[in-house]
């Protein structure tokens, strides 16, 4: 079973601790350990296939030699042939011989080599994979119990301070309430704006004479003496 | 000094985009800082830090304070709604609606106080939008 799945079937059940359903703490440090195992067991296998890997290139320079080797002598007993002389190319046979034996040693520690390479090199992928896997669903667990403490002293504080965060309603109340109050602030600053502009007006207006004022000295008296 | 006693200096004294930062650590098991987003007071920020990232937390609601026969069209609402709301996702934790960011330990201090601004703002037009589901 997956992690993922581990922690729905917790939470179907109604776990309130889901993290430590899972895993409790005790096999939460196993786990812990057991990953920084294979953590160990990986490096050394790493050291393991960076030292076969030397040996089967030593091999196959070794291999090499002992093939070039042959086909020296090959010619040189093809040469000892030609010159008839038996005894020489009977002694240059034996040596290839021997070579030939040499090589085909070397061949077999070659194929052994190459096999324990690819057999290693399949076990540290399979042994990243599983660590990555088990660090993954660490992180998950380890998550999922702090994130569960974290809301446990969040709760407590909510519960114990009432005013501290407060029901839905009356933080949506709030946010209405300011918002309605900037709103108030922004049309009362256009009105102010307004009436200044219009002030402005005014003034101009009775500068430029073309609106009297109501209350002048002049209409005043005007108004007397016309009585 | 861990990370979230250096969070609360640098945040009391910075000011970002016209907000200010109010800051009030709750003790417990795990240690967890309230921060409150000036101009989105309503709604404050509870910050968590683990080993593997700086958790913020918005509480919404209670599954109390919801219509009860519209929980599950509330649910697909907030399902619907997750992809689309930059930066922020919504969860259910302990019988609580939340909405939560979370960031890489060794994110920029820039990048924490843009997440505050931001969950702060998205939790506060979340729950104005999600109105009519609360009774």
């Amino acid at each position: 079973m997956n992690i993922i799945t581990k922690l729905l079937t917790a939470i179907r059940g109604g776990a309130r601790e889901i993290g430590e359903a899972v895993v409790d703490t005790q096999s939460l440090r196993i786990f812990e350990q057991e990953i920084h195992d294979s953590k160990a067991n990986l490096a050394e296998a790493k050291q393991g296939l960076t030292e076969i890997v030397a040996k089967k290139m030593a091999a196959e320079r070794q291999l090499k030699e002992v093939q070039e080797q042959i086909a020296e002598n090959e010619n040189y007993a093809i040469k000892a042939l030609e010159k008839n002389d038996e005894t020489l190319a009977l002694e240059i046979a034996t040596k290839i011989a021997s070579l030939e034996s040499k090589a085909e040693t070397q061949k077999i520690d070659l194929a052994t080599y190459e096999k324990n390479a690819d057999l290693l090199k399949s076990q540290i992928q399979e042994a990243e994979k599983i660590i990555a896997d088990h660090e993954r669903e660490l992180a998950i667990v380890k998550t999922r119990n702090s994130v569960h403490q974290a809301t446990k002293s969040v709760t407590q504080t909510i519960t114990a301070n009432e005013s501290s965060i407060g029901s839905a309603r009356e933080s949506l109340e709030r946010i209405k309430q300011k918002q309605q109050a900037e709103e108030d602030k922004l049309q009362a600053g256009v009105a102010l704006k307004k009436e200044m502009e219009g002030d402005s007006l005014e003034q101009k207006l009775k500068a430029s004479g073309i609106k009297q004022e109501k209350h002048s000295a002049e209409a005043v008296l005007a108004r007397l003496k016309s009585k | 000094m861990n990370l979230l006693n250096e969070l609360t200096l640098k945040l009391a004294e910075c000011q970002v985009q016209g907000h200010t930062f109010n800051c009030l650590p709750i003790k417990g098991e795990q240690e967890v800082l309230r921060v409150e987003v000036s101009g989105l007071e309503e709604l404050p920020i509870f910050m968590t830090v683990t080993e593997s990232q700086i958790l913020c937390i918005s509480y919404l609601f209670t599954k109390e304070e919801i219509h009860q026969e519209r929980e599950n069209e509330l649910n697909q609402y907030l399902l619907e709604l997750n992809l689309p709301m930059p930066l922020s996702s919504f969860a259910v934790v302990d019988g609580y609606y939340v909405i939560f960011g979370s960031l890489a330990t060794v994110s920029k201090f820039d990048s924490i106080v843009q997440e505050l601004i931001t969950l702060a703002s998205n939790s506060t037009d979340t729950l104005q939008a999600l109105e009519e589901f609360i009774k």
